[in-house]
């Protein structure tokens, strides 16, 4: 049985243009052919989720009919009245589905993995929680089913982002772009397209499929002598890193360029991270949608419940905390590992030391300079790669699951 | 005091200089605004004025300049 997974070999990419092209056609001449893209996105999607993954596909099915009802019972509620308890509840219910999900291989569920895991079930939960908690905000006034369906289940970024946001994207879909901003987009497209391609089947080809096993051998290999540590981690760490970067912001690139030529804004996923001069620069550049979600819907609210509530005297204590609660959250998402926990962690109290420097900066005079400029940027690079390393869960199999 | 006087106050207080010379200025892109001091001017502008400003209402792209803030105050005072 045919199945097709995202971008991931040019069978797809030319089966996917090809079932573009009417509705490319259509835009270019200022006509969305909303039933064909409805079409197109069923097709594909079941693509994804049939043969040998059908399980997924029922789980998804059951998945959006959940979140469906969710998100219209509280937009109902919404519009007559606004008691805290039930927004916590309704997003508590939202995030049920993910939570037993991402507990169930540390709780050895094999069940609960194959009646409710799906490929993409982290950023479809992305989107309807921000949509509950806009909807609480007064944001988003009515709910459209339609929409909601549109929304969620946006065939470009489905299964790994970027995270949309609603309000942005009902804009792009219910309009049409003129032909010569459209023209301008679909230029873009193919630019993204193949840095793409130079991205994800080139350069993380090299870093992860050639590079990676052999510096993780000799690392495993040198470990044995060397009580768990040995130069070829270093190895380990860029080639790691460097084929997180190529291979996530190659795909990104992909479901960015589908969503120009279906005449979509889909927002940027990074924006050259490894120049980043400090840690919170590269949270602005790194896995942007999701790390603007988390600043949106976690940090922000965190920070402003604090500080309406007056937990801490001092904004520092408070920003603080913050901090860390949201990198650890993003830590737990990733998984229930210790390796994924430990990353959280070193973010958030990278963020807090940041914080720190930066105020320290302010008050005494620093020097700065391109020196200064260089070394930050390298600095920040090297912070981040040993957390990617740490992410990696590399350490965990050579520390823990090495047997000799 | 008008809007436009106390928007400044507030901006020259969470940012720790005076603003009152660059208006048009993005202060997310200069950096002098971070996502915290964003939530202490939301809850200093819902106290001052009055007003019903929640977290999702704040786009980094309508509020990124302190004539843009004013001009979002006046807006939400109706």
């Amino acid at each position: 049985m045919l199945n097709l997974q995202p971008y991931a070999d040019p069978k797809y990419f030319i089966i996917l243009l090809l079932a573009l092209l009417p509705l490319a056609i259509g835009l270019y001449f200022g006509k969305r052919f909303a039933w064909y893209e409805v079409i197109v996105s069923v097709v594909f999607i079941f693509l994804m989720f049939d043969g040998h993954k059908y399980h997924e596909g029922f789980a998804l099915i059951g998945y959006m009919i959940w979140q469906w009802l969710l998100v219209w019972a509280y937009t109902i509620y919404r519009k007559k009245a606004n008691n805290s308890w039930v927004f916590y509840g309704a997003t508590v219910l939202a995030i049920v589905p993910l939570a037993l999900v991402k507990i169930a291989p540390a709780a050895h569920w094999t069940h609960v993995t194959t009646l409710l895991g799906f490929m993409g079930i982290s950023y479809l939960t992305f989107r309807s929680v921000a949509m509950i908690m806009e909807t609480r905000d007064g944001t988003i006034k009515a709910f459209n089913p339609w929409l909601f369906l549109r929304f969620m289940l946006f065939l470009p970024t489905i299964s790994s982002g970027p995270i949309d946001r609603y309000r942005r994207f009902v804009k792009d879909i219910e309009s049409v772009p003129a032909r010569e901003k459209y023209l301008d987009m679909l230029g873009k497209a193919v630019h993204f397209f193949f840095l793409g391609f130079l991205y994800k089947f080139v350069l993380s080809y090299i870093f992860g499929t050639l590079l990676l096993p052999r510096v993780e051998h000799m690392a495993m290999l040198s470990a044995h002598a060397n009580g768990g540590w040995s130069w070829w981690l270093i190895g380990v760490m860029y080639a790691y890193g460097f084929d997180l970067f190529f291979d996530f912001a190659g795909y990104s690139l992909f479901a960015v360029a589908t969503g120009y030529v279906m005449g979509i804004e889909v927002p940027m996923n990074f924006n050259l991270p490894f120049l980043s001069k400090n840690l919170k620069e590269f949270w602005n550049r790194w896995h942007m949608t999701l790390s603007f979600w988390f600043r949106d819907f976690v940090f922000m609210r965190l920070v402003f419940m604090m500080m309406k509530n007056k937990w801490f005297k001092s904004r520092i204590t408070t920003s603080n905390v913050a901090y860390i609660a949201n990198m650890l959250l993003m830590g737990f998402w990733h998984g229930l590992t210790w390796y994924y926990i430990a990353y959280g962690l070193f973010h958030g109290v990278g963020l807090v030391v940041n914080d720190a420097w930066l105020r320290y900066k302010k008050k005494h005079h620093v020097p700065h300079n391109k020196f200064t400029e260089a070394f930050a940027i390298v600095l920040t690079f090297h912070v981040v790669m040993i957390s990617f390393l740490l992410f990696s869960g590399f350490l965990d199999t050579l520390w823990f699951h090495h047997h000799h | 005091m008008d809007v436009k006087t106390e928007v400044v106050e507030i901006l020259n207080t969470i940012i720790g200089e005076d603003i009152s010379d660059q208006m048009d200025d993005d202060f997310f892109e200069s950096g002098l605004l971070d996502s915290m001091a964003t939530v202490e001017l939301l809850l200093d502008l819902e106290t001052k004025f009055d007003i019903q400003a929640p977290v999702s209402e704040f786009d980094r792209n309508d509020w990124n300049t302190p004539n843009k803030v004013i001009a979002k105050v006046e807006s939400l005072m109706g």
